[in-house]
């Protein structure tokens, strides 16, 4: 139709837009290939810096320690290994051998280096956690010089998933009724709501637990809990989850809701039963996330909860600690059974983490409206329940009148 | 990506036809608690500004200019002011920055354009899953384990680099047998190494997002014209991805300046401006309301709170000008 407003007008025409249909996706086409001179120039050029680096450490320079070896060596290592490129290659190609090593290199250091982290944390923390009472008991026996065969951090796990609940109980309905605010009302409004949640992604996590604090505990006089604590907590992963939900929903395909919407949907029907399904996997990713976040941060729950060494089931009253808080609280005490604790409350809350994120993985990581095998089988076996409800009511309906046009047998394939 | 739309031009007395919208009453009570639900949310942030500044307004009428320029901290006595914190912050920022600008960028560099296919998702995992340890690990790291490796590290930068007054550290004498090194613990440098690694995972995350991004067409454009790899990365990759380079520094010097639980574990803090980032001794906004809030009379809660309002509004102006600068690149759409 617009080739008929368009005649007489000469435009550029997008060529690819005719061919798309055709066309393979795009790869990324691989540049590997070892070549043999790559592989002797990286051992020659390591076996030179080792070799000097020994010979100077030795020989010539009162230099002595470990980390500085490695430095000199991976020094002369990346000297050397410059040279022999060059004797080949021109500077353009010296420049990105020597980038390519550079970027190895710093990956390599930064993963070791994380990696180190966990094992350091996790290493430190078998002491504790070997102990089957330290995942069974509370911590009221544990005291500074009891062994670490009394007292364990049960009531701070206990603690943990209370106030999480409570903040995921406040947090995602809110977060989700504001993320489907700001996808499906566009306006004036909404960009100030959405302006306002996304520098708030940045709130700095102390200030959540000072502003409960303040209000809750000061202005209030409520006493610090469980619930002041969930309460901080859901200040901050509140617009983590919305900022989330409303990318994920931005993913939605629009001609879905259209399709909704032209067969008669109400606009309600349509977020209910084609954005919220269809965004449902995303959701759920952006949701743990957040769980992690907000199981994860000291500050908020420092300031709010108090800290206890009992158990306590009862969010309104008296104090309840947290996994980080009672790590925090117990690696500061100047006692090697605590700080045991402290590393075995740390190792049992990156677990948790740890678990979340591989639910989250396993969930998400699908864009919105892909269906896993198993929903691919849900999906079909539901399209066909309805097929086989139509084609009754067609039956019933021929029985009746001659009304023939039910033309459903497509609605199963 | 932008995809351009030709709106077909309407000839003269072509209008479009009037469409009328028929809402049923559950998409009224739809709206109005979408509505609602954005509103509250927005009142429920709004409440946490206008709260510190109205509580902070209290102790900064008192202190007034002194509150930006005075270091110690004594709101009893009106003797109080963020100078010192703010240094420190500032300090433990910058060079959490400094030492994780490189290693987020290289990282994500290796993931997206030289790791081999194997392992790329395996290191994708990696870093994302340590976006999501908790800070408190971090810090028992620095606590119980950087604190004292560092020591002998820090000793030869003061022994070779001491010339530069940042890295001076005054009152050790190399060659005095009865100087401790514990004047090389608990300093701003060890608060600043813990907090780099906590945020370059965040940091290269987002970036990696970014530059796997990059169209293939111009990548392989560059091949084609005859560029080395690192010729592609830098003249199309890194052009397209700064907005991802950009908001990955921006998003991680925001976490840098807000981490209290981190640096708290492993700062001894003090109430002077301290510059010299190898010498123990520093502070930070968050670990002073960490460490002053409990015993805090209402003034002193006012002081908190100030406090806690600066590093508001620096979290914030950050935040926002990444969002700017992110918005107006060219992968801005993608990193949102």
């Amino acid at each position: 139709m617009s080739d008929v407003i368009e005649q007489g007008v000469r435009r550029t025409t997008l060529p690819q837009r005719m061919l798309e249909e055709d066309a393979p996706p795009e790869t990324v086409r691989s540049l590997g290939g070892v070549r043999r001179e790559d592989v002797f120039r990286l051992l020659g050029a390591a076996a030179a810096g080792i070799a000097l680096t020994s010979w100077l450490f030795t020989q010539v320079a009162p230099f002595s320690g470990f980390l500085p070896f490695v430095l000199i060596s991976y020094l002369f290592f990346v000297g050397f290994y410059a040279v022999l490129v060059a004797f080949d290659e021109g500077r353009v190609g010296v420049v990105d051998k020597l980038a390519t090593v550079l970027f190895h290199s710093v990956a390599v250091v930064l993963l070791i280096a994380l990696v180190g982290i966990v094992v350091f944390t996790m290493v430190r923390a078998v002491a504790g956690i070997i102990h089957l009472n330290f995942w069974t008991n509370d911590l009221s026996k544990g005291g500074p010089l009891d062994p670490l065969s009394d007292g364990g951090v049960l009531h701070a796990m206990i603690g943990t998933l209370i106030m999480i609940s409570i903040a995921l109980v406040i947090s995602i309905p809110l977060g989700l009724v504001c993320a489907v605010f700001l996808a499906e009302f566009p306006g004036p409004f909404s960009r100030v709501v959405r302006t306002v949640v996304e520098a708030m992604t940045a709130l700095p996590s102390i200030v959540c637990g000072l502003f409960i604090f303040a209000t809750w505990v000061l202005l209030l006089g409520m006493p610090t809990s469980g619930l002041a604590a969930a309460l901080a907590i859901t200040i901050m992963i509140l617009p983590i989850i919305i900022r989330s939900a409303d990318v994920v929903f931005r993913l939605v395909p629009g001609n879905l809701k259209e399709a909704s919407m032209g067969l008669g949907a109400s606009h309600w029907k349509t977020v209910v039963h084609v954005m919220l399904p269809t965004s449902r996997s995303g959701l759920m990713t952006a949701i743990i996330l957040g769980t992690a976040r907000g199981i994860g941060e000291t500050s908020p729950v420092l300031l709010t909860a108090g800290y206890t060494t009992f158990f306590n089931f009862n969010p309104f009253s008296g104090p309840m600690t947290s996994l980080p808080l009672a790590t925090f609280s117990l690696v500061k005490q100047p006692s090697d059974a605590q700080i045991a604790r402290g590393f075995g409350a740390a190792a049992v809350l990156m677990v948790l983490v740890f678990v979340l994120f591989l639910i989250a993985r396993i969930i998400g990581g699908k864009g919105a409206g892909q269906l896993s095998d198993a929903g691919i089988r849900r999906a079909r076996a539901r399209s066909a329940r309805v097929a086989s409800r139509l084609e009754r009511r067609r039956v019933s309906a021929f029985e009746f009148d001659d009304a023939d046009e039910w033309t459903s047998g497509d609605l199963a394939s | 990506m932008t995809t351009t739309t030709i709106a077909p031009s309407l000839g003269d007395g072509v209008v479009p036809r009037k469409t009328t919208i028929v809402r049923g009453w559950q998409d009224h009570l739809f709206r109005a608690l979408a509505r609602s639900g954005g509103g509250l949310v927005l009142t429920l942030m709004g409440l946490v500004g206008l709260f510190l500044v109205i509580r902070g307004a209290d102790a900064i009428h008192v202190a007034g200019w002194g509150f930006v320029t005075t270091q110690n901290w004594d709101p009893n006595a009106h003797d109080f002011g963020i100078a010192a914190v703010l240094v420190g912050t500032v300090t433990i920022a910058s060079i959490a920055i400094v030492v994780a600008v490189p290693l987020a960028l290289g990282t994500a560099t290796f993931i997206s354009e030289y790791a081999p296919e194997g392992i790329r998702r395996l290191l994708i995992g990696i870093v994302d899953l340590m976006a999501a340890i908790p800070s408190v690990v971090y810090g028992l790291w620095g606590a119980f384990w950087l604190d004292q490796a560092i020591v002998p590290v820090a000793q030869w930068i003061s022994t070779y680099f001491g010339w530069i007054p940042i890295f001076a550290v005054p009152d050790f004498n190399a060659n005095d047998p009865l100087a401790t090194t514990t004047v090389f613990t608990s300093s701003a440098l060890v608060a600043g190494l813990v907090v780099a690694m906590m945020v370059s995972p965040i940091s290269a995350s987002i970036m990696r997002e970014v530059f796997a991004q990059a169209p293939i067409g111009e990548r392989e454009g560059a091949l084609a014209l005859g560029s080395t790899r690192w010729g592609m990365i830098r003249t199309v990759v890194y052009p397209y991805g700064t907005g991802g380079i950009i908001g990955g520094i921006m998003l991680g010097l925001g976490r840098a300046l807000g981490e209290t639980i981190g640096v708290y574990l492993v700062i001894s803090q003090v109430f002077t401006i301290n510059l010299h980032i190898l010498h123990a001794g520093t502070n930070s906004i968050s670990s002073l309301i960490a460490l002053r809030y409990g015993e805090a009379n209402p003034f002193e809660m006012s002081a908190l709170m100030a406090a806690g309002l600066v590093l508001f509004l620096i979290t914030m102006a950050i935040n926002f000008g990444a969002s700017i600068i992110v918005s107006r690149s060219r992968s801005g759409a993608a990193t949102e």
